[in-house]
């Protein structure tokens, strides 16, 4: 087995692996490894060829290519080292090694003085959420698909309809009819739009999609190929309304239903797993529960917004190589972050208080839409962190900042709040 | 006419009504900030999107140039471009921001490589 | 015209066991199915358990055949390579009524020359499976109770059977069977007429359509759905061995097992139906599972299912397992009714059906260079590191991890395409190794494997198929 030493590995090329590994050479760290499965670097990015990326960060409406090559010329410049198709098969956290597999050099054991997980996310399936039927072709996650028209050169179907109004799926739509196909509809579970506003006016509205809420699809047909779906309003416990049932014929479903961290490593490892995000517990310097790993992006928990995985990613690599350097804060007390009035997690969902004082962000999802609140951050009975919102909604995340030196002895709690 | 738009300069996608006619605005009410009074004006007179998408590489048949038009055309030539750019083909090895078509559809926008390819 | 000794139709489990069997012996032999890949129908879609038929009905041939064929796992597997692991059944009375039910079914048991079966107090029980409904009030242990990967092993006899001389003819339909004088003549199918002296109609759901060309329709196939749920294998609520119901004068019933490859399988339902091409799931058929199964097992968690499928097994009317051969039409061999018992008694049926032709007149003469092993694909995930190691410096290949939840290789892909018998469509490439059968069914290594595909096989991604002729994953070149 080739070995290779490093300050900090981080394990995935992606946007969160990118800005990590930035960011750790930046602070100081000698030595840093990305370990990329693909064949390039930018993650899923190199799919989304498609603008809105870093409208937070840069101020400007860049494509998915556009956005992750700031960062790979950023890591050219800072000497950022990287292994190319390579699949990390292992994380030891005890003796801080990442075992993967190469081309050139077998199977390479790299020993790392820390380390940063940040393998983004996979898509959930159409089995995840039983939708009965045939198993025909013509049946794909719309990343699947995505890829398939984006980087390989081909035309997933001609008559398509997607079920799930996440943002990927509504790309998606307006992806497939630019390429010439037909839409037919976009099925929604929920009453409401799971992605951005903005995707819906640009990719549907635009091309006279419609957009079919609180629908499902009830069944596929075909045996060979996808003949068409039936698809039902659902009452108000999400059950179909069979009588209601209509069958639309196309040739394609495509899934955009909800990711999911892709934990397989994280989990192997023993690392204390978060019930609701389904991804590692963290604390605000993206410290996992094993104190040489650290965590950042979709592997955490899922953004809509890839700007928010950059801030988090840059936090992870920066106290990556304060921990491989031996300059990471000591903590005198750590306390879990809780969940109040529609708040479905928070991410840290823990607070590390050291000596110094700092203004950490909390990145929260609300369980359900609501209109005219207020953010609140608790510690007991007193409200530490403020913020007026016009409306919240689960597909956008929120973020509310606060000062450790506001946190006394009570418990730390987030809610929203209806204002008066 | 009036015509409802929802913003999409932020999140929040506040729905404007813009009461008007062919490129003459009466009125504008619903936002909230100055740049929504600005998007939904300019979205009832002309409205214009970013277009992205791919064209083939000469010589390769599994990889794709992924492009943008520089700044955003008018929304109802999308698909006319689309025809261009579908013909249209790329030399390697290109630089992001290369032009790969020049004034697509007499727009007077360029659309230019997203990525390096070597 | 070509020519052969025998014509097996039907490339299945059983038919793939007949044409291994047939290639010991100095005849040739043509497999000829209209699947474009082996197993390609009801061996695809089982249980994929061995059974050791304490349940069968005693005397019949279908008893016979299911305990003679369990103690022939142990070598077969070893031989060809197959993975299988000797689990054993528990079979849980949860009620005071099925309690009673246990000396009936051990007795039967002893009917059918299954002497291992024993009886466990609801303590050992609930030692044994912790999973188990408390409720249990006792039950019986079947040792022998087996699972397998059936794909693998029908992909092996078929793979074995052809390094054996055995010629396949995938993606070929049958169209018609020509007879004359009362003898077998030759059979017609789609890639031209195949003179040959003998006709095994191994068809499993289409064995009557094959039978009535013959003229020897005396039965019908009615096709029995059965759906399934496939579960994580980090799922959180898991059984050690294969859990089944006290069967019922109606039904078998639901059972939960774990696959040889560590997921957990629960189902089936048993729906007869019409069509033999409907294999639909639904959500009447996936909720009955649901319910059923936690009267066993209270929490399997069907939340943390990666894929539902359903499988026909060829019944018949009338019922049972059959073989015929008949007087006035002399190579003509006719096998009916392999249902759900099928995968298990396939390899006993191969001898069965030679023997059978012997006592009819065939001279079969034993070959002195029968190759009785097979190799499988080298499965990267499962090496020591330093084999791994070994494997990338000896292929690069090895190196690449197209699956990521199953962590296998493009070295594997592309040995599952390049065999004999090698896989063609997407759906293939899954059964031989198991790219596509994690978690994500696929999202991520699909394109990649209609990529590699197209590159192995030298075709355009359109005419990459998910399995059958018409399941094409793409449409063709968005940019030309």
């Amino acid at each position: 087995m080739y070995n290779m030493n490093y300050d900090v590995v981080v394990v995935g090329g992606g946007p969160a692996g990118l800005a990590a590994a930035v960011s750790a050479k930046e602070e100081g760290a000698e030595k840093v490894l990305i370990i990329e499965r693909d064949n390039a670097l930018g993650g899923i990015l190199q799919q989304c060829i498609h603008p809105g990326f870093g409208l937070t960060r840069f101020k400007e409406e860049l494509t998915g290519p556009e956005y992750y090559s700031r960062f790979t010329d950023k890591a050219e410049e800072v000497g950022v080292e990287y292994l190319l198709n390579s699949m990390v098969l292992q994380i030891d956290t005890e003796n801080k090694q990442v075992i993967c597999t190469n081309g050139e050099y077998g199977m390479v054991c790299v020993n790392a003085g820390s380390i940063v997980l940040s393998m983004g996310c996979r898509e959930r399936t159409r089995a995840n959420i039983v939708v009965p039927g045939t198993r025909p072709a013509g049946i794909y996650t719309a990343g699947a698909a995505q890829r398939l028209v984006n980087r390989q050169n081909t035309m997933v179907g001609k008559k398509v309809v997607i079920l799930g109004s996440g943002d990927i799926g509504m790309i998606m739509a307006r992806r497939m009819t630019l390429e010439g196909a037909q839409v037919v509809m976009v099925v929604e579970l929920m009453d409401y739009l799971a992605g951005l506003t903005r995707n819906r006016v640009q990719c549907l509205d635009d091309f006279g999609i419609p957009l079919k809420l609180a629908h499902t699809i009830t069944k596929i047909e075909g045996n060979e190929r996808v003949t068409g779906v039936y698809v039902a309003p659902v009452d108000e416990n999400k059950k179909p309304i069979k009588e209601k049932e209509e069958f639309v014929s196309c040739d394609t479903v495509l899934f955009s239903v909800g990711l999911i961290p892709e934990n397989e490593l994280t989990k192997n490892a023993s690392i204390e797993i978060n019930r609701i995000t389904n991804g590692p517990v963290v604390n605000q310097y993206m410290q996992t529960s094993a104190p040489a790993v650290f965590a950042c992006g979709n592997v955490v928990h899922v953004n809509d917004l890839v700007d928010n995985v950059s801030a988090e990613s840059e936090q992870a690599g920066k106290y990556a190589a304060r921990f491989a350097m031996g300059k990471f804060p000591a903590a005198k007390k750590e306390i879990t972050i809780q969940t109040g009035n529609n708040v479905r997690y928070v991410c840290p969902h823990k607070i590390s208080l050291s000596d110094e004082a700092e203004k950490i962000d909390l990145y929260f999802r609300v369980l359900h839409p609501e209109k005219g609140v207020s953010l609140a951050v608790k510690c007991g009975n007193e409200i530490i962190a403020q913020k007026k919102e016009f409306k919240v909604n689960p597909g956008e995340m929120n973020c509310i900042t606060v000062d450790t030196s506001k946190v006394t002895d009570g418990e730390i709690t987030v809610e929203v709040m209806k204002e008066d | 006419m009036k015509k409802e738009i929802i913003c999409t300069i932020c999140p929040r996608g506040c729905t404007v009504v813009v009461d008007g006619d062919a490129g003459n605005v009466n009125s504008v009410e619903g936002y909230s900030c100055k740049r929504g009074l600005e998007f939904a004006t300019a979205e009832f007179v002309s409205p214009v999107r970013i277009l992205t998408t791919t064209v083939k590489i000469s010589g390769k048949e599994n990889d794709l140039l992924p492009v943008r038009s520089k700044s955003p055309v008018p929304k109802d030539k999308l698909l006319e471009c689309m025809e261009v750019i579908k013909k249209a083909s790329a030399n390697v090895p290109v630089k992001r921001n290369d032009v790969i078509i020049a004034n697509i559809c007499n727009t007077g926008i360029d659309v230019v490589a997203t990525k390096d390819v070597k | 015209m070509l020519k052969t000794d025998v014509v097996v139709i039907g490339a299945g489990a059983v038919g793939c066991a007949i044409a291994r069997e047939l290639s010991k012996y100095k005849i040739n032999v043509t497999v000829v199915d209209k699947n474009e890949d082996v197993g390609g129908d009801a061996s695809k879609s089982n249980s994929a358990i061995i059974h050791t038929g304490y349940d069968a009905a005693p005397g019949t041939l279908e008893s016979q055949l299911v305990v003679a064929a369990n103690p022939m796992y142990d070598e077969i597997t070893k031989d060809l390579d197959v993975p299988f692991k000797r689990i054993g059944a528990i079979l849980p009375a949860i009620t005071d009524e099925q309690f009673e039910k246990l000396p009936e079914i051990k007795e039967k048991a002893f009917r059918n020359h299954v002497y291992d079966v024993e009886f466990k107090t609801k303590e050992e029980l609930l030692e044994m499976e912790p999973e188990l409904n408390p409720e249990v009030k006792g039950g019986l242990f079947i040792p022998r109770e087996s699972i397998i990967d059936p794909f693998i092993l029908v992909q092996a006899m078929a793979e074995n059977a052809n390094a054996n001389g055995v010629e396949f003819m995938l993606g070929t339909k049958v169209t018609d069977i020509k007879t004359e004088n009362g003898k077998i003549k030759s059979v017609v199918t789609t890639a031209g007429e195949i003179e040959t002296k003998y006709v095994i109609n191994s068809a499993g759901l289409y064995c009557d359509e094959i039978a009535e060309m013959v003229g020897k329709a005396e039965y019908k196939v009615v096709a029995r759905k059965g759906q399934f749920y496939i579960l994580d294998n980090k799922t959180s609520c898991q059984v050690n061995y294969i859990v089944l119901p006290i069967p019922t004068k109606v039904t078998k019933g639901k059972l939960m097992c774990p696959t040889i490859h560590g997921n957990m399988l629960v189902g089936p339902t048993a729906e007869d139906q019409e069509s033999k091409v409907d294999k639909s799931t639904s959500t009447e058929g996936l909720e009955s599972i649901a319910t059923d199964v936690r009267n066993l097992v209270p929490n399997v968690n069907l939340r943390d299912t990666i894929t539902q499928y359903s499988g026909l097994r060829p019944n018949r009317n009338p019922e049972g397992l059959n073989f015929d051969m008949y007087d006035d039409l002399e190579g003509y061999i006719n096998l009916s009714g392999v249902r759900s018992t099928g995968l298990t008694l396939s390899v006993a049926m191969g001898k069965y059906v030679v023997q059978q032709m012997m006592y009819h007149g065939a001279n079969l003469e034993f070959k002195d260079n029968f190759i009785s092993k097979r190799k499988g694909i080298i499965k990267f995930c499962e090496q020591p590191v330093e084999v791994q190691d070994a494997l990338i410096k000896e292929n690069p290949l090895y190196g690449n991890v197209i699956c990521r939840c199953e962590t296998i290789t493009e070295a594997e892909i592309v040995q599952a395409i390049n065999r004999p018998i090698g896989a063609k469509s997407v759906d293939a490439v899954k059964r031989r190794v198991r790219a596509g059968m994690g978690r994500c069914q696929g999202g991520f290594c699909g394109p990649k494997v209609i990529e590699i595909l197209a590159r192995e096989l030298n075709c355009a991604p359109e005419d990459i198929n998910k399995n059958n002729p018409g399941s094409y994953m793409v449409t063709g070149r968005s940019r030309v």
